[in-house]
């Protein structure tokens, strides 16, 4: 696992900490059933404060990323693939909604637009 | 257990020319609280009558879910204390003050002793007076760690320190909270420390709480409003905490950072305030 704080970031440190563990679960690189470290050995490794490792854990925990067990630590969940594909999909549809705007703003109409996404999708193959 | 390492409720105190006025608070145990406060504010004062160096004059105290007048030495066996300036008898080597001070503590650990005296890089044959401000916090430090104490008072304990042993004395304070029943009350007028570990921050000025919430709280909730001079009127002062006016516009301190954007929109530049700006600020009027 791998944390990395921004002091310059706009983002609170404990969203900071969220986004970065579920990036790690979504993308695999953590799965199902390894442990994370504890709140309080999260806090001394990052230098930051006991209450904001645990505001994140708290986050990831209601978001269904991660489970703690009372007296063991927090572990990666058990992902619904399903649940994964869906929020993957959603991922690439802001993504897509993103480009659509980017693209109204050049007067891109949907004809071009499907073409330059065909295209892509070519090259991807 | 009690879930309180300390307590504090309605405590005041007077000095000429100086007072605490209904100062309370309480610190859950397994925590780090920063104190913070210009000079002048009551800090040492207030720690002071937690330890219960001077006679306070109305209020309560509880350490560890004790009263702190009833179980005086009860409690000082479960503190660790580190004062701004350690004072020992300055011809006496560290070993040997070490040796005077160990037998009070029932709980003296002297492995952690030796493994704190390597890591903070102390002489033990040294004499304390030949010892710099700095050196002497830390001597003074690694004895407040090494008798289980459970709640640790620091009184403005990295102002003698460079930024690498301020750093190190974090990372050790993290370090002791690994074990949650300890707790950590630390008074400093160098912010940066706290703003990254400190858990609780609780601001005193002019002998009074100002605020004592969760630092994640406050830093987020406080705004810094920089415009200029032309826009400081009675309806827009309504909307600061504190101002304070410079030759090429005013920096004002506001809780209400929404409406604030909403009145001056453009106008102004809105900031997140710093733990810095709001000890500088707050109650500020020019």
């Amino acid at each position: 696992m791998r944390i990395l704080i921004s002091n310059a970031s706009p983002d609170p440190i404990y969203e900071q900490i969220v986004q970065q563990i579920r990036a790690q679960i979504l993308s695999g690189d953590l799965s199902e059933g390894d442990p994370l470290p504890s709140i309080r050995k999260l806090a001394k490794d990052l230098l930051i404060s006991v209450i904001t490792t645990k505001r994140a854990y708290e986050e990831l925990e209601r978001e269904g990323f991660i489970n703690t067990v009372g007296g063991k630590g927090s572990f990666v969940a058990a992902q619904n693939p399903e649940f994964l594909r869906e929020k993957r999909m959603k991922a690439v549809e802001e993504k897509l909604a993103d480009a659509v705007d980017q693209a109204q703003l050049l007067g891109v109409g949907p004809d071009q637009l499907i073409e330059m996404l065909r295209l892509l999708c070519a090259e991807g193959e | 257990m009690d879930s309180l390492a300390l307590e504090i409720d309605r405590v005041c105190k007077s000095y000429e020319g100086f007072s605490l006025k209904d100062v309370s608070f309480s610190l859950p145990r397994g925590y780090i609280m920063g104190l913070i406060g210009p000079n002048g504010a009551g800090k040492t004062t207030l720690i002071k009558l937690i330890l219960n160096m001077v006679h306070r004059e109305g209020g309560s105290i509880r350490v560890l879910g004790l009263d702190n007048l009833d179980h005086d030495a009860r409690i000082k066996s479960r503190i660790g204390f580190v004062p701004d300036e350690p004072r020992y008898h300055e011809d006496i080597t560290l070993e040997n003050l070490k040796a005077a001070t160990a037998p009070f503590y029932p709980g003296w650990d002297e492995t952690r002793f030796r493994a704190l005296v390597a890591e903070f890089e102390l002489t033990l044959s040294k004499k304390f007076k030949t010892l710099s401000h700095g050196t002497k916090t830390r001597f003074s430090l690694a004895l407040a760690l090494s008798h289980g104490a459970e709640l640790i008072i620091l009184d403005e304990p990295t102002s003698g320190l460079d930024p690498v042993f301020r750093r190190k004395l974090l990372d050790v304070l993290s370090g002791v909270l690994q074990d949650e029943r300890i707790s950590v009350l630390f008074s400093t007028h160098i912010t940066s420390d706290l703003e990254r570990t400190a858990d609780f921050v609780t601001f005193l000025q002019d002998g009074q709480v100002m605020f004592s919430r969760p630092k994640d709280e406050v830093v987020g909730s406080w705004g810094v409003v920089k415009g200029g001079r032309e826009l400081l009127d009675e309806e827009s002062r309504a909307f600061f905490e504190g101002v304070r006016v410079r030759a090429l516009g005013f920096e004002a301190l506001t809780s209400k950072i929404e409406p604030a954007r909403q009145m001056f929109g453009d106008r102004v530049v809105i900031d997140q305030a710093s733990l810095d700006d709001i000890m500088v600020l707050m109650g500020r009027r020019e």
